[in-house]
């Protein structure tokens, strides 16, 4: 309760979880996009490549500007998108070996440079490797107004080119048979991304930016069917995941704050996939019990009305239940006779055998006719 | 951008493509009169699905001039109406049915704007069409092979084009559905549009289509049902691996094993 109170008289706090909530939020929306174009790994390779530019940028301007680093990342960034896409679609490589050179080459450049440019005097206070983990504590004003206003260029792209950005990724080669620049897009909406991963890396981090991107959107999937929920969803989650992040960091020292954004992250991803109403595990897991118990039900039923049927009166004819469990191997027999008396289709004798009821009867003989129309 | 009564639908000429200096497609020159329900056949890795891709400027080419109704393809565009292979895209795409077949309206809108009721009554009158009314809402990954098949040729309708191409839509679909769309190719054909579709069923052929081409890499022939699809083409097109079970025409004398005629030809592929 009381970082609470404090997110409204702390400044430094309201500055740091502001920046967290929108690059949480950016992030989120763009990668829905990534995760639906199975370019998850993009995200990946694109905030490792951001390290050498950030670090070049601090060298060029010998200070540690906010824009200018966001401006070094994003070149690097978008460089390295672009040298993916470029060897993609030249060469043989495949996009999963192509990711994977950039991501090392670019990054490995960058520890490189870090190190050199580390051991000389000034650099170390600058706190350059904090871009490794993150370290939302150091957000000043200036950071958010610079995120911010990069923060609603991305989403104002996004929401301008909407439909064009839906049908590519949907269906590429019928949005290039309509005439749309694929090419063009593909360039843009890939821009918008590495965007959106500049303006969390340093709170977040290099190394660990991927995941705010890729997470809300696996995330939100699990909860909706449709583009424009599926985004925002994404975009709450991302926020919500920055805001718990950055709050629990700034309150416990020394606790990076990439590291505990992902973590909450990872949680709600959890959660999702575990919880969620139609493609969540415990949903299926639900699901198939149901229809599993369904079917034990149905076989008693269609196997007690079977033996009741050869008799005269059939809602007076009680069979012993080990009669109805050598006739299909036992299984679930004693569940499925109580499960029909507590709907009132079978009851049980004074002597422990099970005999019909009218509505019973009824029942097994719908049952029967219905599988002899569905086999015809 | 209005084309002129121009007999000629589809004029392709010299139209070459070629991947990593391998040739898919060589040389291949094309006219297809309007008003024709045109199969694209030819053995796998012939360069159906490329000729039709490079037609519509979505592979690059090497060589060759496409024309539609007259005009360059770039300047025509707007007659052209495109029915992917189903396989081509994520079906657990989230999105619904309306919302698909809308997105063939996307290039008239131009740049921005968003489809609104106009779109939306043209989407549900070609789901109408292709019997799918009730599926509008669904989401798209819980549609048979059919009923996804029917989707992209509501799209495709909704493009109102007179030219369309179509990449395997009896892939897979059951014979409900394919009847159902045959009887849609017929209805386009009345009203004077154009389709050429990518087939794979050499016993359909005469029944369903009037123009026929044979590919393998190259153009092997092109012209009228009747006079084109020919033993001696379809064993230059499959090289061979066609066996000839019967023909309609008396002039093959097979031998008779009893067997009754079928339809026109009938044809099998060895594996």
């Amino acid at each position: 309760m009381t970082l609470l109170a404090e997110l409204v008289t702390d400044y430094t706090l309201r500055t740091v979880s502001l920046g967290s909530a929108a690059l949480g939020a950016v992030a989120g929306m763009l990668g829905a996009f990534a995760v639906l174009r199975r370019q998850s790994l993009l995200g990946d390779a694109v905030s490792h490549a951001a390290l050498p530019g950030i670090v070049l940028a601090f060298v060029v301007t010998g200070a540690k500007t906010p824009l200018a680093l966001v401006v070094g990342a994003a070149l690097a960034g978008w460089a390295a998108a672009l040298l993916v896409m470029l060897v993609v679609r030249t060469t043989r490589i495949k996009i999963d070996t192509a990711l994977g050179l950039v991501l090392s080459v670019f990054f490995g450049l960058g520890l490189l440079l870090l190190s050199v440019v580390q051991r000389h005097a000034g650099a170390a206070q600058a706190g350059l490797d904090s871009f490794l983990f993150g370290q939302a504590a150091a957000l000043v004003g200036d950071d958010l107004r610079t995120m911010a206003v990069l923060g609603a260029v991305v989403v104002a792209g996004l929401l301008l080119l909407w439909k064009e950005f839906k049908l590519l990724s949907f269906d590429p080669g019928f949005a290039g048979a309509l005439g749309l620049p694929v090419r063009g897009l593909d360039v843009a909406l890939t821009t918008l991304l590495v965007v959106a991963i500049v303006i969390g890396l340093q709170t977040v981090g290099v190394v660990l930016m991927s995941a705010v991107i890729v997470a809300p959107a696996a995330a939100a999937r699990q909860w909706t069917d449709r583009l424009g929920r599926l985004v925002l969803l994404a975009g709450a989650f991302g926020a919500a995941s920055g805001l718990i992040g950055a709050l629990v960091s700034s309150s416990v020292e020394r606790l990076p704050t990439g590291p505990t954004i992902v973590l909450t992250l990872t949680l709600l991803t959890l959660a999702s996939l575990l919880f969620a109403p139609r493609r969540g595990l415990l949903a299926a897991r639900v699901r198939r019990l149901r229809q599993r118990r369904r079917v034990a039900v149905d076989s008693v039923l269609a196997d007690l009305y079977r033996l009741a049927s050869q008799h005269d009166d059939p809602t007076r004819a009680p069979h012993a239940p080990d009669v109805l469990r050598a006739m299909r191997d036992g299984a679930g027999t004693g569940r499925g006779l109580e499960l029909l008396a507590e709907r009132g289709l079978a009851a049980r004798e004074a002597d422990g055998r099970w005999s019909l009821t009218p509505a019973g009867v009824d029942a097994g003989r719908r049952l029967l006719d219905g599988d002899a129309e569905a086999g015809a | 951008m209005n084309a002129p009564a121009d007999a000629c639908a589809v004029q392709v000429t010299d139209l070459t493509v070629a991947y990593h200096e391998r040739p898919v497609l060589w040389d291949i020159d094309l006219d297809v009169p309007a008003g024709k329900l045109m199969a694209v056949l030819g053995p796998n890795g012939a360069g159906k699905t490329t000729l039709i891709k490079a037609i519509l400027g979505l592979v690059p080419t090497a060589a060759g001039d496409v024309r539609i109704h007259g005009g360059a393809y770039a300047e025509n565009r707007r007659l052209v109406g495109y029915v992917p292979q189903r396989g081509s895209v994520d079906w657990d795409f989230p999105t619904t049915v309306l919302d698909v077949v809308m997105m063939g309206r996307y290039g008239a809108l131009g740049w921005f704007r968003r489809p609104g009721r106009r779109e939306r009554e043209q989407a549900l009158a070609a789901l109408e069409k292709v019997g799918m009314a009730d599926f509008r809402d669904r989401q798209i990954s819980q549609l048979s092979g059919g009923q996804q098949q029917r989707v992209f040729l509501a799209r495709a309708l909704v493009q109102d084009a007179r030219v369309y191409f179509m990449d395997e839509p009896f892939q897979g679909v059951d014979a409900r559905t394919e009847r159902a769309i045959i009887d849609l190719l017929k209805e386009l054909r009345e009203k004077g549009r154009t389709v050429l579709v990518v087939h794979h069923d050499l016993q359909t052929v005469a029944e369903y289509f009037d123009w026929v081409l044979l590919l393998n890499v190259r153009r092997i022939a092109c012209g009228p049902v009747e006079t084109t699809f020919t033993d001696e083409n379809l064993r230059l097109a499959y090289g061979g691996r066609v066996e000839f079970l019967q023909r309609k025409a008396p002039a093959d004398p097979a031998p008779d094993d009893g067997r009754t005629p079928g339809f026109g030809f009938q044809g099998r592929i060895r594996p």
